[in-house]
């Protein structure tokens, strides 16, 4: 149609960078959460350096995964997703993308070399220091011109609702950004700095930003994909657009009042944990919206899940987004918070989250995109995209089980009282009970690593324009059984 | 209104900014014009040049990931870790350290109820002191001279963002730095440094009379977090909010 003839003139160029970092960057984030996973486990892991021990490693996971392999998969797509929606390629040329990949690579290379040498803020999320955040605010702002001035040109007269979730992805992390980093540098040729803020207003401050990271880079910006992809592989519009359009609003709105559910039962006085809390519970709603969009999307389609693995990780994602957008409110409630803070039940909610949510639709975008980037009529292999879906859940499983249990009997463990009105257990018994649930959790990691990699191969064949010669995944149970 | 939005970038943006600015601003605005914030108590003072050191080790080593310093008020917490914490403790802490994590305990008031030696040895190496631990070792701060030459320019920078560091404090960084870990047995002015730091913690923190290391600079901020609050003069009306 007409992408097809105008498909030439679309910078790809740019989006293929992306997609070859963010399969990188997966790898590098996974290992290192394996690495520190057996830390935990058995932590002569740490080797009694100072580069290597959880503390200095830890960040370099998170950042790993959250900015440089969601980071790279969220810019990326919405650089795809905004010039076919738009029918225009990117405003400012292929030197200002360049300029915001290259520059946002090496913001994610200065950020984990300053974790691993200790160069860090001291705030979750926001480790990277002053200069570091300096540089990244100058490729956010490349970016959003780039994007925004996409959207300005473009040919068609609505913008398409994915842009409104990428939008408000690049606008409000801007926004939190700036209001959590302001800090004071002791030289300007030092690496260390001063926060402005201080203790129980940094503590607002710093999960106003961290709540809303979670907000606005893993809900909102995935959200944008969700809106492109799942559409485009299922052949089949977006469910509602009213519904759509709601959910956008709401979920823009409320989110940003969750951070102190974060802090409940802290120094933060009760009149912030309790707004924090409210708002919690009500943004339950607006993310089952998007939940519900995006899988209904699949009606008349269900029938493709069995024999399309790209779609399943698609629709599979968004079921995981619905299952942690439940627990999320559930563990923002003040009682139910105060057995599961400080607890691995909290560790174990993030990751259903971020591997369930963010990882499997990052997959799916990856095993969509590459084909159509590098020409190719299909995949290498859609047996090993299966293959790597069963990797992927039962890692998953396995960890998010492990961490729940870990959790609440800690949480459990540290408030229970003997039958003289003594506390039960020595905080360094809690800690011995773990074991076996850290060992679970970091084999889950492992498949979920291996998976990733079978992913990798399975892309670089695609890209080298090899196919796999392998039965086709049939149709039918009874097919199935005869094909193999 | 959304079909409007819908087609005009600009607009579309402006709405999206409105938005997501209301609920950082009624959560975070207040908490710099509502009185009671911080309570009023006797006792807190900033950070002395060498407990401000450890603090950046602190910081640097990613202690915050594991270890939470925020005590609830609940009874098994009391009898844990101590009185629930204050607002007003961590007031001149730029950042913030609360945590949100507790791999290991909470070290909110850990300040005097180990020993210098029981830290220096759980530092180097956890597992000599608690056999069942999972915490790093960290031998090599042992041995690591302290680099905080410039801790005058940190408390002027700390004093620059809100800390109310004195010009006699300033002027008397390093000197103080050096005093602290040396204490009665040194040369420095134990008295000025008490004069400026009331209920600071003296002596040589890591065993090493010869060296300033940096686990001189951890021991001694541990050995008085959660120290300052004289809690037998506070009483609960006083600390309500």
């Amino acid at each position: 149609m007409n992408q097809a003839i105008a498909s030439p003139s679309y910078n790809e160029d740019v989006v293929k960078k992306f997609v070859i970092a963010a399969a990188f960057w997966g790898i590098v984030g996974f290992l290192v959460g394996v690495v520190i996973a057996f830390q935990l486990a058995y932590p002569v892991l740490n080797l009694d350096l100072e580069w290597t021990s959880f503390g200095r490693l830890r960040p370099v996971h998170t950042s790993a995964v959250i900015f440089a392999f969601g980071g790279n998969i969220l810019i990326g797509s919405s650089l795809y997703i905004v010039q076919r929606t738009s029918r225009v390629t990117l405003f400012g040329g292929p030197a200002l993308a360049n300029m915001v990949f290259w520059g946002y690579q090496i913001f994610i290379v200065m950020a984990a070399l300053g974790y691993v040498l200790g160069v860090t803020q001291g705030k979750e999320y926001a480790e990277p220091e002053w200069y570091v955040d300096l540089w990244l605010t100058v490729i956010w702002v490349m970016y959003l011109v780039v994007f925004a001035g996409t959207l300005i040109t473009r040919k068609e007269s609505h913008i398409y609702v994915a842009n409104w979730f990428f939008l408000a992805f690049i606008i409000t992390v801007a926004m939190l950004h700036l209001g959590n980093n302001v800090a004071l540098p002791v030289s300007w040729f030092g690496a260390k700095s001063y926060i402005a803020w201080a203790g129980v207003r940094d503590a607002m401050t710093q999960w106003w930003y961290g709540h809303n990271a979670v907000g606005f880079f893993l809900t909102a910006g995935f959200l944008g994909m969700m809106y492109y992809y799942i559409p485009k592989q299922a052949e089949r519009p977006v469910y509602s657009y009213r519904l759509s359009v709601i959910h956008f609003w709401a979920i823009t709105f409320l989110y940003i009042w969750a951070g102190p559910h974060h802090l409940h039962y802290t120094a933060l006085p009760d009149w912030a944990q309790t707004l924090g809390m409210t708002f919690s519970i009500m943004l339950w709603m607006p993310s089952w919206g998007g939940m519900i969009n995006g899988i209904m999307t699949l009606s008349g389609a269900w029938d493709k899940l069995r024999t399309d693995p790209v779609l399943r990780f698609l629709v599979t994602s968004v079921g995981f987004y619905g299952m942690s957008t439940f627990e999320g409110p559930l563990m923002s409630i003040k009682v139910v918070n105060s057995l599961s803070h400080y607890t691995d039940w909290t560790i174990g909610h993030v990751h259903s989250g971020a591997l369930g949510w963010n990882a499997l639709v990052s997959f799916g975008a990856l095993y969509f995109l590459v084909p159509k980037l590098w020409n190719r009529e299909r995949l290498y292999s859609l047996r090993l995209v299966n293959l790597h879906f069963w990797f992927a859940t039962l890692g998953i499983v396995l960890y998010i089980t492990a961490m729940w249990i870990s959790g609440i009997m800690q949480g459990l463990m540290w408030r229970t009282y003997d039958t003289l009105g003594f506390l039960q257990y020595s905080f360094i018994e809690t800690v011995e009970a773990m074991h076996p649930y850290y060992v679970i959790r970091a084999l889950g990691g492992v498949l979920f690593l291996i998976g990733a990699l079978i992913m990798v191969y399975n892309l670089w064949m695609t890209a080298k324009g090899k196919t796999r010669n392998e039965a086709p995944i049939a149709l039918a149970p009874s097919a199935s059984s005869a094909g193999n | 209104m959304q079909s409007l939005l819908e087609r005009n970038v600009i607009l579309l943006s402006i709405a999206i900014l409105v938005t997501v600015s209301i609920g950082g601003l009624v959560q975070i605005v207040p908490l710099y014009t509502i009185e009671n914030t911080i309570e009023k108590v006797d006792g807190m003072r900033p950070y002395t040049p060498l407990e401000q050191a450890g603090r950046n080790i602190y910081i640097r080593e990613g202690c915050y990931l594991c270890h939470s310093q925020m005590i609830r008020p609940f009874r098994d917490e009391a009898e844990r870790y101590g009185h629930y914490s204050l607002a007003a403790e961590s007031m001149y802490d730029h950042p913030f350290q609360w945590g949100s994590k507790r791999t290991g305990p909470d070290l909110a008031r850990v300040g005097g109820k180990y020993s210098n030696e029981w830290h220096t040895e759980h530092l180097i190496d956890p597992r000599a002191v608690v056999p069942e631990s999972i915490m790093p070792g960290y031998p090599f701060m042992a041995t690591t001279p302290l680099n905080f030459d410039d801790a005058g320019e940190h408390l002027k920078t700390l004093r620059a963002v809100g800390v109310p560091y004195s010009d006699d404090q300033i002027a008397n960084a390093l000197a103080d730095l050096k005093t602290q870990a040396t204490g009665e047995n040194g040369d420095g002015d134990v008295e000025g440094l008490k004069n400026r730091y009331p209920n600071v913690p003296l002596g040589d923190f890591d065993g090493n009379p010869d060296q300033l290391t940096e686990m001189d600079a951890l021991v001694a901020y541990l050995q008085m977090l959660g120290t300052l609050v004289d809690f037998s003069s506070v009483d609960a009306k006083s600390i309500e909010r």
